[in-house]
């Protein structure tokens, strides 16, 4: 049989495409319910990380099921936010964002060719007060993504975390792999009012004498990813700016629920066992200023 | 089993490994060795995929058009290693490995042991040799990615397998050996010692 001829190689090269890409296909479908599982469970030991509630390490040790679990236990409120920041619905039971789904919103909140339509922003309210929301963007190689934690004065940040997709090791996959990076975040405090909402900084970001980062909005880039460094910085701007009026607003959805759990900024007050009509929180907080009980 | 059966096994395990000799698969070897588990799952992957790539492209060596020959080889190593990505990202035991392996499992397509031993081999020989000189050079590139991997572990972590083995004494993990540089280090040292056990390797 001649190989080399023309019309056979055409055939042959198609007919090996199309098997393999029915295989493939028939695979990569019978598979994705289990994948999709996985994803879940990776992106809520993502957030549970971000809102502090251990290490990924010591998340990851618990299974895929255990995790899901931690989630529907420790979750307060889980909703749905407009760019005005108003409750456009509730998340109901264990729905989370995956980074796919946050690259959908990505397209929305910057709005152009590929958006959808309105931008849906998820905001998770965790029953030891913190709130998480998460970030998405463009590294140097691939998407970008992770969650930032706000202590229920909805300012100051109390946790980040970090994935992405195919960042550089040992250079830009340090925003994962580097715990000293996501810890810079603790203590910052994002400024909703203005246009860059955080800043990651090259050069250094300000320090005190103890060489410890200054409460601001600003912290240190990582040397050597400037790119994904610069990634990072655009994601949490457009994310967090997309988030500011409900942030600005005080959020009144977590507002509300400021009375449950422990309030970092609230001395001497750890209110678990209040209802969500707060009856058990009324007239006792008269010392602390961050959160709203008189007012409801 | 005859004695050149036997020579197609052994041969890529030691006197002919890919890594060693032949200087194979380098890039790969030096990123997934941080860990044992890593470098097993990554050894794993690249047995299966030599070996069954090696298995097909035989059983079609008669009727691939020689000019298009090389995207054939691509296009069934490429379905091979999609195939374990994502059967490697199903399980929830080998899901953060995969995660951890990242951009490392799709670049075995790239990995030179792969796409060299069908044209050296498979294209050339009947699917059942072609089969076992897949899996056996994937056997010897895992075999030295095991060997770097322990080591890296061990001095690097303290730990072997995730478990506690140097920790416990108060050893302090070596960050160098967590580095890519130390694994070509690594890589040297077994090339001297496979050269010294291996006269004929030498240059005279």
């Amino acid at each position: 049989m001649n190989t080399n001829n023309n019309v056979y190689t055409v055939i042959y090269t198609t007919v090996i495409v199309v098997v393999v890409a029915a295989l493939l296909a028939f695979v990569s479908q019978s598979l994705k319910s289990k994948q999709d599982a996985n994803e879940k469970a990776e992106t809520i030991s993502q957030m549970l990380t971000a809102a502090q509630y251990g290490t990924k390490a010591e998340l990851d040790k618990l299974g895929n099921v255990a995790k899901l679990d931690k989630y529907a236990q420790e979750i307060d409120k889980a909703f749905v936010i407009n760019l005005d920041g108003e409750v456009v619905k509730e998340l109901e039971g264990i729905e989370v964002y995956s980074p796919k789904a946050l690259k959908r919103q990505n397209y929305n909140i910057k709005g152009g060719a590929n958006a959808t339509g309105e931008p849906e922003l998820p905001v998770f309210v965790f029953k030891n007060g913190r709130t998480v929301v998460p970030i998405y963007g463009a590294g140097l190689w691939g998407p970008i993504w992770g969650y930032i934690s706000f202590a229920s004065n909805l300012k100051t940040i109390e946790g980040a975390y970090f994935d992405h997709e195919s960042e550089t090791a040992g250079l830009g996959a340090k925003i994962k792999d580097d715990p000293s990076f996501q810890a810079e975040f603790v203590g910052e405090i994002a400024d909703f009012s203005s246009k860059n909402v955080f800043d990651i900084v090259k050069g250094g970001a300000p320090k005190d004498a103890e060489g410890k980062s200054v409460v601001d909005n600003k912290i240190d880039a990582i040397s050597g990813a400037t790119m994904t460094s610069q990634g990072l910085d655009a994601a949490i701007d457009t994310w967090l700016g997309a988030y500011a009026k409900y942030f600005l607003s005080g959020a009144p959805a977590a507002a509300e629920k400021a009375c449950c759990g422990k309030h970092e900024n609230c001395e001497g007050h750890q209110h678990e066992g209040c209802e969500k009509h707060h009856e058990a929180c009324e007239g006792e907080h008269e010392g602390c200023q961050h959160h709203n009980c008189e007012e409801e | 089993m005859n004695a050149k059966l036997k020579e197609t096994i052994l041969n890529p395990i030691f006197k002919g490994n890919p890594i060693t000799v032949l200087v194979l698969g380098i890039c790969s070897s030096l990123a997934v060795t941080v860990t044992l588990k890593g470098a097993l799952v990554m050894a794993l992957s690249v047995i299966v995929v030599t070996g069954i790539s090696s298995l097909i492209l035989s059983l079609l060596r008669n009727t691939i058009p020689g000019r298009v020959r090389i995207i054939v080889q691509l296009v069934v190593v490429a379905m091979m290693v999609i195939l374990v990505d994502q059967v490697l990202k199903s399980f929830e035991a080998t899901y953060a490995i995969d995660k951890q392996l990242s951009v490392y499992i799709g670049l075995i397509i790239t990995n030179c042991i792969v796409m060299g031993r069908i044209e050296a081999f498979a294209l050339g020989n009947s699917p059942w040799p072609s089969f076992l000189d897949g899996v056996a050079n994937g056997a010897g590139y895992g075999l030295i990615l095991i060997i770097v991997a322990f080591f890296r572990e061990l001095l690097g972590s303290g730990t072997l397998f995730g478990f506690d083995v140097l920790g416990w004494m108060g050893y302090v993990p070596n960050n160098l050996v967590i580095l890519p540089p130390f694994a070509l280090i690594l890589l040297g040292c077994i090339v001297w010692v496979q050269r010294s056990i291996q006269k004929d390797l030498q240059e005279k």
